[in-house]
């Protein structure tokens, strides 16, 4: 059966639509928080052993300027495409546990790449540090920077 | 068989591609100072590659050097300047350009290679597999060695430019790569096999293994460039296993060193070993160094500002 060029053009359209429709998807699933229900319940229950103490903080923030700020915002609070680390998901919601299992595994089906070549110490710091920010809206009142947009 | 050239001095220098070196070179000197660059996760390995892919949307540009001096031969310089791109969180591509000088000889361009490495697995194991699949377009007088494979001999190194840089060699090299991290220590084993696709030769094999952990496992709360958190040593061992005619360690080169990596806090970050030939068919001591700049989320420069 031979089809015309309008029904191509048609075919075209519907395609890129569809390819449109799911790249959307694909960018809510960003931050839809499904990696914590893979989350062994091991690692959930983990605690961590450098909570609190300002040099781990400190220590943390460096190593989250080198290697997550670029994607994640110099404030966490996120980019185009890029959740916020300061969302109530993962500062309240997850434990840290969760967090360190995150930077562990990654996403990797979703972009966040596995950072289990940092040494277990260091990435304990890091966890340290995000949680020393705290969720967005005690401090600026925006959750994200689409929240913050609207 | 290896053929034995006598290091005769060549007066063709190869002029234009001493300029392509030239360019590509200070092409990574403006990057170094333009860029704002962070250290990358990988282990320092020149030979060996761990699970540690490229962050996506990231681009690392890097040079590596090795030196040595064959017996029989004149000293080279190879080197490989490295474009690498994190395309998915769990894919890889490099692109090389390749090129060598060697002292009383010449200087050019010898090829180039296109790699890409997948990470099958979603989440980390105690074992994690990258395959690894490269195509390379170089001809004989590449002196990079990021690899040793089949029967590679230090005579091959002996060859002057002028006979080695007319045989062109079309292969597909394949890699198995396991890595592992654990309480900071990384180990990584490389299974290497090659095939040329322009001439029918065998299948050739190699393998490389690395161990290596950074000297703190804690990150200081001050700024340092010379804390040791900056520094990561280890060893690196790595060889031929010849090819499908002979299978094994004897009539190939095999090669055992320390190797230490410098990330300079906000810049590029360094590496060096001196590698020592471990049989008659080695050279007796490359020195490898390596000098890269990841640049973050480089798909940002090219987007429109709101």
């Amino acid at each position: 059966m031979m089809t015309t060029k309008v029904e191509r053009k048609d075919n075209a359209k519907q395609l890129r639509a569809a390819v449109l429709a799911c790249a959307l998807v694909g960018c809510m699933a960003l931050a839809d928080g499904s990696w914590l229900k893979k989350v062994p319940a091991d690692y959930h229950s983990r605690t961590n052993p450098y909570a609190g103490q300002a040099d781990a903080i400190a220590g943390g923030g460096k190593l989250f300027a080198d290697h997550c700020a670029k994607c994640h915002g110099a404030d966490a609070l996120g980019t185009e495409k890029k959740p916020s680390l300061r969302s109530e998901r993962v500062q309240k919601e997850a434990t840290e546990g969760d967090i360190f299992w995150l930077l562990k595994n990654g996403n990797l089906a979703k972009g966040m790449p596995t950072w289990s070549s940092i040494p277990e110490p260091s990435r304990w710091e890091i966890v340290a540090y995000v949680r020393s920010l705290g969720p967005a809206d005690a401090t600026t009142g925006a959750n994200s920077v689409e929240e913050k947009k609207r | 068989m290896h053929l034995r050239f006598s290091p005769a001095p060549s007066s063709a220098r190869i002029a234009p591609a001493h300029a392509v070196v030239r360019v590509l070179l200070a092409a990574s000197a403006l990057l170094f100072v333009l860029v704002t660059s962070a250290a990358a996760q990988e282990p320092p390995y020149f030979v060996t590659y761990s699970s540690a892919l490229e962050e996506p949307g990231n681009l690392e540009v890097s040079f590596k050097g090795t030196t040595g001096t064959p017996k029989n031969g004149n000293t080279f310089t190879g080197g490989a300047l490295e474009f690498e791109y994190g395309v998915k969180a769990w894919w890889t591509t490099e692109f090389y350009l390749d090129g060598q000088s060697t002292r009383n000889d010449s200087t050019l361009l010898t090829g180039f290679r296109w790699e890409n490495r997948f990470r099958p697995l979603m989440r980390e194991h105690w074992i994690n597999p990258v395959i690894y699949v490269e195509y390379e377009n170089l001809n004989q007088a590449s002196r990079s060695i990021l690899e040793v494979t089949g029967h590679q001999s230090q005579s091959d190194y002996a060859i002057p430019n002028q006979f080695a840089r007319v045989e062109i060699e079309r292969e597909m090299e394949l890699k198995l790569i396991l890595s592992s991290n654990f309480k900071g220590w990384n180990l990584s084993e490389n299974f290497i096999t090659e095939k040329e696709i322009n001439e029918s030769e065998p299948w050739e094999f190699g393998y490389a293994i690395g161990v290596s952990r950074p000297l703190s496992l804690l990150a200081s709360k001050r700024n340092c460039t010379f804390c040791r958190e900056n520094f990561s040593a280890g060893a690196e061992a790595y060889g031929g296993l010849g090819d499908t005619n002979g299978f094994g360690w004897k009539q190939t080169s095999q090669y055992l060193g320390p190797t230490v990596q410098f990330n300079i806090p906000k810049g590029p970050t360094l590496f060096f070993s001196p590698q020592f030939g471990l049989n008659a068919n080695s050279v007796p001591v490359l020195y490898r160094f390596s000098v890269s700049y990841e640049v973050q989320q480089i798909g940002n420069w090219f987007k429109r500002k709101r």
